[in-house]
């Protein structure tokens, strides 16, 4: 990637939502800010590479998209109402100073977050237009055709449109109701980033787990009772803690067992296991803990160990268990056998896993998990025929290397069945 | 903005009909507060006919247009600035009817 490329890729990363929540306040309208801010990072492509970058870029974003907005209004006008073209052209809105601008991507979120929305619409509008996230993007993450998400964040717009959703902070009452949509939303927004999707995209993208993060800081100062607001910050500092030993020198992704714990973010890990301790008073005083406090712990029983071995894998187990009664989904059912098989062996392990295989036969983890369980097992072809499944289904180029290594490593081995071994 | 406020009742398990007090007292105060545009309780589905004329001559067909378990009980017509103002409205509208609202923008 040349420079050019480079910032423009860093720009959209910073300024997408700055850019989209600005003039969703200023126009009033969500769909015609996506339209306009994309058209802005378009324009951005073709102008910096011929050009060179602006001395601001986030500046030089900011403008051309409000210009963009208002070409765009007055186009639409000249068609039909010639007397709002006169409102715009005296539109004096005067630019917003910084801290309102924040202010603004929280009304963005809860927007996009909005009850009356379904849960995929949320997410997906969220990840649009917070997360700056491609459409393309959005569908991978959620194992969906491309055309259906484009389907699915139209229809979300056009409704925020029709029946007129606020763009505000919800009222105090509302509050705590509406932030466990928020953080469900801020939760896959984080996994993007941890585990980013795309051919051209890093292994893990920093800017979508901080602001992730950022966001969720933000609601738990407004709501620092809130147990789940506490364990999803905790469940995210634990897992971001890891980052720096997530990625090898030469862009592979590094498994648990693998990591330089070292590398690990001490003073991260630290936080997350206050706030944990914090839950388990609680959890211990009566309050029953959600499952981001159980992930949480389940996280912070990692992060406690000085390597792979040394892990309480009963204590995880425990945690699964837990955590399997609140969510019976599939995914933390593929997660548990994990745990499993750290306790049982790697064919119990397998039993379980092979009893998921229609629900996540399109998710690359259980064909990864199950690659892993078959080499354990000594199954060396079918081991690497999950393994090609799961890379031919990863969307990550860390991960994509890391499985491609241990596949790689099953041909090294000599295989006992053949004759001449 | 306006919205088309429909109260949902079920044949197989109709709500309450002991509403009407509450529902009066309901509908003063969204008088008082500005956002009642029009309000009326219907009559059974039964008494409803659908007329086609669209083609020669006009067919009328006795019941509603569609029959179903869950149908149109009664509506309201609320003015209210946002979709926030007018869910908060429909919950408390559900409790006083007893019945599931559906909140509808108009064009």
């Amino acid at each position: 990637m040349s420079d050019v490329e480079e910032a423009i890729t860093r720009a959209h990363h910073a300024e997408w939502a700055r850019v989209v929540a600005a003039l969703t306040r200023r126009f009033g309208d969500l769909g015609s800010a996506e339209e306009a801010a994309a058209e802005a990072f378009t324009t951005a492509v073709e102008r910096w590479r011929a050009d060179g970058l602006p001395p601001n870029p986030g500046a030089w974003l900011t403008t051309t998209a409000n210009r963009k907005a208002i070409d765009r209004i007055r186009r639409e006008n000249k068609r039909d109402d010639k007397h709002k073209e006169a409102q715009v052209l005296h539109d004096h809105t005067p630019p917003e100073p910084l801290g309102a601008i924040d202010d603004d991507r929280l009304r963005l979120i809860f927007t996009c977050c909005h009850p009356a929305l379904a849960v995929e619409a949320r997410v997906a509008l969220t990840l649009r237009m917070v997360g700056g996230l491609t459409v393309p993007e959005i569908a991978r993450a959620f194992l969906v055709q491309g055309t259906t998400m484009e389907q699915r964040i139209t229809r979300a717009k056009a409704k925020i449109k029709a029946a007129r959703i606020p763009y505000r902070m919800p009222s105090a009452d509302d509050l705590p109701a509406r932030v466990s949509g928020v953080l469900a939303v801020l939760f896959l927004v984080f996994n993007e980033g941890y585990l980013a999707s795309g051919p051209d995209t890093d292994p893990v993208r920093h800017d979508l787990t901080a602001e992730a993060i950022r966001l969720t800081r933000l609601i738990r100062a407004l709501l620092p009772q809130d147990g789940e607001v506490a364990g999803l910050l905790a469940l995210m500092l634990l897992i971001e803690a890891r980052r720096p030993a997530r990625v090898s020198a030469s862009g592979e992704l590094v498994a648990l067992d693998e990591q330089d714990r070292g590398a690990w973010d001490a003073e991260l890990i630290a936080e997350g296991h206050r706030l944990v301790r914090e839950r388990l008073a609680a959890a211990a005083a009566g309050v029953a803990p959600g499952r981001y406090q159980i992930l949480a712990a389940i996280n912070a029983v990692h992060t406690s160990a000085r390597d792979i071995r040394d892990t309480d894998w009963s204590q995880v187990l425990a945690l699964y268990d837990q955590l399997v009664r609140l969510d019976p989904s599939p995914i933390i059912a593929l997660n548990r056998a994990i745990a499993v098989a750290e306790l049982d062996g790697p064919e119990v392990a397998l039993a379980i896993v092979d009893r998921l295989a229609e629900a996540l036969a399109g998710y690359h983890a259980y064909h990864a998990t199950r690659a892993d369980l078959l080499r354990r097992l000594g199954q060396s072809q079918q081991s690497r025929a999950a393994y090609d499944r799961a890379i031919e289904l990863a969307g990550n180029t860390g991960e994509t290397a890391y499985l491609t290594r241990r596949r790689d490593q099953l041909q090294e081995r000599p295989r006992p069945s053949e004759p001449h071994q | 903005m306006q919205y088309l406020v429909s109260v949902i009742d079920d044949k197989s398990n109709p709500g309450s009909t002991d509403r009407r007090p509450a529902i009066s007292a309901f509908n003063e105060r969204l008088i008082a507060e500005g956002y009642w545009v029009f309000a009326g309780g219907l009559a059974d589905t039964d008494a409803a006919t659908v007329i086609d004329n669209r083609g020669e001559q006009a067919v009328f067909s006795d019941g509603p247009f569609v029959e179903s378990k869950e149908y149109l009980a009664g509506v309201w017509v609320w003015e209210a600035p946002d979709l926030d103002v007018a869910l908060k409205l429909a919950a408390e509208a559900s409790k006083v009817c007893d019945r599931k609202i559906e909140v509808r923008p108009f064009q």
